[in-house]
This record gives C-alpha cells, sequence and structure tokens, in this order.
C-alpha cells in the first residue's frame, strides 16, 4: 500500500524533492477562535511559507495534546466549531489556494460522521488526506479503505517507542507521508528535540520510500533546521497555535500569524 | 461467538473494546500484554496474588443474607457479596494487588493512577506504599471537592494527587491526564487504570483480576443456599465490580445480570451516566464502547451523585453482554440511590458507597415482586467517604 499518491500532497513532496527542499507544515485548530477566521488564518500560514496545513478537528477530550491545544480545542468548540463548518471552510479556501490540506483528527468526530460521508464530503471539498491521532493500524482497515476509494491520503503516526514490525504496518497503511512523532509525550514546545527523532528516520527509511516528516515539540527556526536536515517535512503545530492564542485581539490576526510562519519557515527557503 | 470467549487478540468485545491510542503507547500496550499473560500462567505469580488477596486485602469476603431487609421487603431474600468489607473499604483493591505485581515484574518504579470516587485512588496509594513505589494520582478538581476525606487518605499514605481543572474536572478528565503522563513518562511509569475501560490489555486484565468477586460469589452461593442466585446486581462505572461479579456466571443461563447505571437528576443529556440508554458507540479513551456524546461526536458532559459512576463511556465487555443480551442494563436516579443506601443503613447496619447504593436501589424496587427468589447485590465499598454528600442530601438528620 506503500505508494506516492496523486493528490496534493504527493505532488508537494515531489516538486520539493526535485528542488532539494523541505516541506514547513503547519498545523492549526480548526475554529480556534471561531470558524469565521479560520479561513483567512490558513491563507495567513500559506502566504508565510506553509506548504502544506494541518487542519485540526477540535475535540472534547485531547488526550495526545498538551495545554496550548487543549486550549485552543476548548475555544473551538466553544465557538460552535463542526466538522461540516470546517469542510465549508475548506470550499472557501480553495476558492484561492491549492495548499496541500490534511484534515487532523482523533477518531471520534470523524466516527460520528461516518468514514463514507466524510471520504465523499471532505474529497469534494478539496481536502487531501487524514490523519486519526488515535487510530492505529489495527483499527484501521475500514476507515483506510472508505478514505483511498476517494482519493484521499491516509497518514499514520510513527513513534520512537514503535518496533520495527509496527514501523513497517504504519508504513504499509500510510500514503502522501509518513508523520514520525520526534520524542514521547503530548505535543507543545520543547527546549530540545529528543535525540530519538534520528534513529527513528533512519530506521523508516529502511522500510519505505515515502516521504519522512516530522513533528511534536519544534517551535524555533533553529530546530525547524535541525529537523529538516533528517526529514522531507518540518511540522509545527503548539508554537503556531500559541501565536494565534496571543495575538487573538490584535487588530491584524492574519499578519501576525504570518509573519511568525514566515520567521520560523524561513531556515526551509535560505538554502 | 461465545460470550465468554472474549476478548479476541487485539481486545475485541464483539465490535467493542480494541486499542485507540496513539501510537506512542501501542509498544507499551503490547509489553504490557505480553508481561501480564506471562504472569497470568505462572503459579509463583498466582501465589503472590492469592497471599496478598488474603492476607493483606481480607479476602474472601462474606456473601451476607440480608434477612431484616428480605423480610421488610417481603419477596426476593437479598444476599450481600461485602467488597465493602475489604482492606481500603472497596473492590479496586483487588485489581491494584494484581496491576502492581505485574509491574514490578516489567521492572516499572513509578506508578500512576485516574480517580473518580478516590477508592481507586486510595487503593492505588496503598500498593504503592506497601511495595515502596512513587505514585501519582490524577483526579478532577470537581471529585477532589465531594470525596475530600479520600484525597487526605492518599496523601497520608504516600501519593501525590493532582488537581485535574479540564473539561468538566470529573473523572473523564482525569484519565486524560493520566493519559498524557504515561505518554510522557511511558518508560518508567505503569499506568494503573481502575476500571475495565481503556485499550486493551486493561479491560480483560482489570476483569481477571476483579472476577475473583464472582469466584467466591458463586461458590458460596452453592455452599450456603444450596443453589445459585437467581438475579446479581451490580453498580457500573466503568464496571469493574460488575464484570468482576458477572464474569464467573456468564455461562449460567438461569442467573440474571443485572448491571445499575447513574440515572442522576434526568434523562437529558448532562444529567446522567446512562450509557446503555442515552449513549451510542464511540471512541474514548482508548476503546469502543456505548458513549454519550453529542452529534458532533463530542463526549457529553455527565451527572451522577456519586463520582465513581459519573463517567462518558462504559466498559467495552458490558457493550457485549448487553448487544448479545446476557446482561440487562438500567439506570437509578441520585434519589433512588439515596433511598436505597438508607434503608440498607437502617435495616442492616451497613452503610455503602454512594456507587453501591445504586445496585440496591435497584434489588429493592424488584424484590417485591419475586417472592422466593435469591438475589446477590454486590456492595462494591463501604460508605465512609461519603458521609459529606449523605448529610448535604438528608438535612433532616443532621440538626
Amino acid at each position: 500500500m506503500a505508494v506516492a499518491t496523486q493528490t496534493r500532497i504527493g505532488r508537494l513532496f515531489e516538486a520539493a524533492k526535485a528542488d532539494g527542499r523541505k516541506a514547513f507544515i503547519a498545523y492549526l485548530t480548526g475554529g480556534d477562535p471561531n470558524l469565521e477566521r479560520t479561513a483567512s488564518l490558513m491563507l495567513a500560514l500559506e502566504r508565510g511559507g506553509a506548504d502544506l496545513i494541518e487542519l485540526g478537528v477540535p475535540f472534547s477530550d485531547p488526550i495526545a495534546d498538551g495545554p496550548v491545544i487543549q486550549r485552543a480545542s476548548d475555544r473551538a468548540l466553544r465557538g460552535g466549531a463542526t466538522l461540516s463548518g470546517l469542510l465549508e471552510t475548506v470550499r472557501r479556501v480553495r476558492r484561492e489556494s491549492e495548499v496541500p490540506i490534511l484534515l487532523f483528527s482523533y477518531m471520534n468526530p470523524l466516527l460520528r460522521y461516518g468514514f463514507e460521508k466524510l471520504a465523499a464530503d471532505a474529497s469534494a471539498a478539496g481536502i487531501d488526506g487524514v490523519l486519526m491521532t488515535d487510530l492505529c493500524v489495527e483499527e484501521a482497515e475500514e476507515p483506510v479503505r472508505s478514505l483511498r476509494d476517494r482519493g484521499l491520503d491516509t497518514v499514520f503516526l510513527a513513534a520512537p517507542t514503535s518496533s520495527e514490525r509496527r514501523l513497517r504496518l504504519v508504513a504499509e497503511h500510510s500514503s502522501g507521508f509518513v508523520y514520525l512523532v520526534s520524542r514521547t509525550g503530548v505535543t507543545g514546545e520543547r527546549q530540545s528535540l529528543s535525540t530519538a527523532a534520528a534513529p527513528l528516520a533512519n530506521k523508516m527509511r529502511q522500510i519505505t520510500s515515502l516521504p519522512l516528516a516530522i513533528g511534536f515539540g519544534i517551535s524555533t527556526p533553529d530546530q525547524v533546521q535541525e529537523v529538516a536536515n533528517i526529514a522531507d517535512g518540518v511540522v509545527v503545530g503548539s508554537a503556531l497555535v500559541k501565536s494565534i492564542e496571543k495575538n487573538m485581539e490584535s487588530g491584524d490576526l492574519p499578519a501576525e500569524l504570518q509573519r511568525f510562519t514566515h520567521w520560523l519557515s524561513a531556515p526551509l527557503r535560505e538554502r | 461467538m461465545s460470550v465468554t470467549s472474549v476478548p479476541d487478540t487485539l481486545g475485541h468485545f464483539g465490535p467493542y473494546g480494541g486499542r485507540f491510542v496513539p501510537e506512542i503507547l501501542m509498544c507499551p500496550l503490547e509489553e504490557l500484554e505480553r508481561a501480564y499473560l506471562k504472569a497470568r500462567e505462572d503459579p509463583s505469580f498466582q501465589k503472590d496474588l492469592e497471599e496478598l488477596l488474603t492476607q493483606y486485602a481480607g479476602r474472601p469476603t462474606p456473601l451476607y443474607h440480608a434477612k431484616r431487609l428480605s423480610e421488610m421487603l417481603g419477596g426476593a431474600q437479598i444476599w450481600l457479596k461485602r467488597e465493602d468489607l475489604l482492606h481500603t473499604g472497596a473492590h479496586k483493591i483487588n485489581n491494584c494487588l494484581g496491576q502492581i505485581l505485574v509491574a514490578r515484574r516489567m521492572g516499572k518504579t513509578r506508578i500512576i493512577a485516574e480517580t473518580g470516587a478516590g477508592q481507586h485512588g486510595v487503593a492505588s496509594a496503598t500498593v504503592c506504599a506497601l511495595f515502596g513505589m512513587e505514585c501519582v494520582v490524577y483526579m478532577g478538581e470537581e471529585d477532589m471537592r465531594r470525596q475530600r476525606l479520600n484525597v487526605f487518605r492518599m496523601r497520608l499514605l504516600g501519593a501525590k494527587v493532582v488537581p485535574v481543572d479540564a473539561g468538566s474536572k470529573t473523572l473523564k478528565d482525569a484519565v486524560s491526564e493520566a493519559m498524557r503522563d504515561w505518554v510522557t513518562n511511558v518508560e518508567t511509569t505503569h499506568y494503573l487504570l481502575g476500571s475495565a475501560l481503556g485499550a486493551h490489555p486493561y479491560p480483560m486484565m482489570v476483569r481477571d483480576f476483579q472476577k475473583v468477586i464472582g469466584d467466591e460469589a458463586r461458590a458460596q452461593s452453592l455452599q450456603r443456599i444450596g443453589r445459585l442466585p437467581d438475579a446479581i446486581f451490580a453498580c457500573v462505572g466503568g464496571g469493574s465490580n460488575a464484570i468482576g461479579i458477572f464474569y464467573p456466571f456468564l455461562n449460567d443461563a438461569s442467573v440474571r445480570l443485572i448491571g445499575v447505571e447513574a440515572g442522576g437528576r434526568s434523562p437529558r443529556l448532562g444529567d446522567h451516566a446512562a450509557r446503555l440508554s442515552g449513549g451510542s458507540p464511540g471512541v474514548l479513551q482508548g476503546a469502543m464502547s456505548y458513549l454519550l456524546q453529542d452529534d458532533e461526536g463530542q463526549v457529553g458532559l455527565t451527572h451522577s451523585i456519586s463520582a465513581g459512576l459519573d463517567y462518558a463511556l462504559i466498559g467495552p465487555e458490558h457493550a457485549w453482554l448487553h448487544d448479545k443480551r446476557r446482561a440487562e442494563y438500567v439506570p437509578v436516579s441520585d434519589a433512588e440511590a439515596l433511598e436505597g443506601a438508607k434503608m440498607l443503613a437502617r435495616t442492616e447496619g451497613i452503610i455503602p458507597a454512594l456507587e453501591s447504593s445504586h445496585a440496591i436501589a435497584e434489588a429493592v424496587r424488584r424484590a417485591p415482586a419475586e417472592n422466593g427468589a435469591v438475589y446477590v447485590v454486590n456492595v462494591s465499598g463501604r460508605g465512609d467517604k461519603d458521609i459529606d454528600i449523605y448529610r448535604e442530601n438528608m438535612p433532616e438528620m443532621d440538626s
């Protein structure tokens, strides 16, 4: 199943590889602080240098997230964010942008929506792939089939604790790219990146030719550079969400977010 | 599929259970499963556990004939399985002793746990003190407020109690926080999950450590009454005391199994924790089961007067027994549970935990119509921890 697919995600990594460039992947929680502002924030991320956007679906019980994304989920839910609302937001973004979009969610909101219906609606809206934080390959057969049938990529996580057997399963079930978790723990910024990331990337390279993105704990341009040396894509999440939180009352939140994204992603442009 | 041939190797009870966790936890869960299965087959492990259960925890617990209560109701004969008499005051110690032995065999040095009513937190703190291990207990701030006595007991036993102020500040939020700790410290830490919930192997392992309740109750029924009971009643939060007493009776078709959920103050979403009458299949904190949720798949708020039943997901084996119609699940309201507690206190001199009061109330409701029947009610815990709540709700006695 490990195939380079022809979604915007697959094309992004092919083009980046041809140019000798690494992809900057930006996460934001959909609907934070409200649905109306999400489209403009996604476009700001793209203008700031994001090559791919992970659009988070807020969930009431985000067990894998640290305080920053917990608060964002909470704001989004209180602001009335829904999955249908996020799909509508993606349709609006698609009128102006071809940036690859990965839907990033916990299992239950998507299960409730129904995977067949989600695959159809997400694909129609212009989403390119789906990642579920708490869905491991053992339980993934039906969701993967539904999503792939509609041409969507399925991205799975690999962790420093994953055995070689599990790394193979993760690669087999993934398309577009594989997401490597840099260290144990929840999402959130860290001073130093775990030394676990490099060995994990090396092991994964032996197993698959899919592009590898690394995330969790990356919050400075130096860290972006450090991770770009070993991966094809660098994911920044909590740092961006924190910037949104900090500038929520600012007159021009999108411009602030764009500036911050530009600063973080600078090392990937200056090569 | 027979009702006792579950779970399968991936932890499925029919369509329920499984493992829905971040990939970081998958290998640790596989490792825990291997360690547990190896221990289960090891006679020296079983011997150590049995020694602790009898000499430390106080097993076996009595099966007590509640004659005055039965007489007052004038129908079924009610027998009580007295888990409230165990060390620490509830059935939770059965599972904690089993898991701490597994954790030691795995070389873990730190134990984390979640707690709702505080009974599992106290039992965890107790076994950690007994084995000299570091213990961190996550507890919702709302639960800390309503179960203050247990918070102090945990601290006296040397555990660190971490308040959780997310969400509804109850059991569900404590579980999330414990899982976040576990993904961060998984190499040194064992997560001592207290109910038949979460990702495989927890629902199976916790059931196995609790089925001693049903094994004893079955043998005691045959010996004392000369036959099996007609019905067994147990309260169901996650459902560990219930699955513990039900499991050894699953193949006894004549024995009705009745799980009692928290009906709270009304059947509206947010006012109760009756997952099998008000919920639908969903995934929360590692397992697929019946879940209280809204149309968007967001987990519903729950309410119960008893912190231990106040949880949005029912243990996956109960979902399976419900679908297979091998067990029946009914809600009992806050007010009915309080009445049940008062009746047991007045007729038998036993003050039950609020959780157990739900099971008692359902037995009390049905008993008058079943003359000649034999009921066994699992009194899963004692009521000392709930005295403040009983006082608040029975102002006529507190002047």
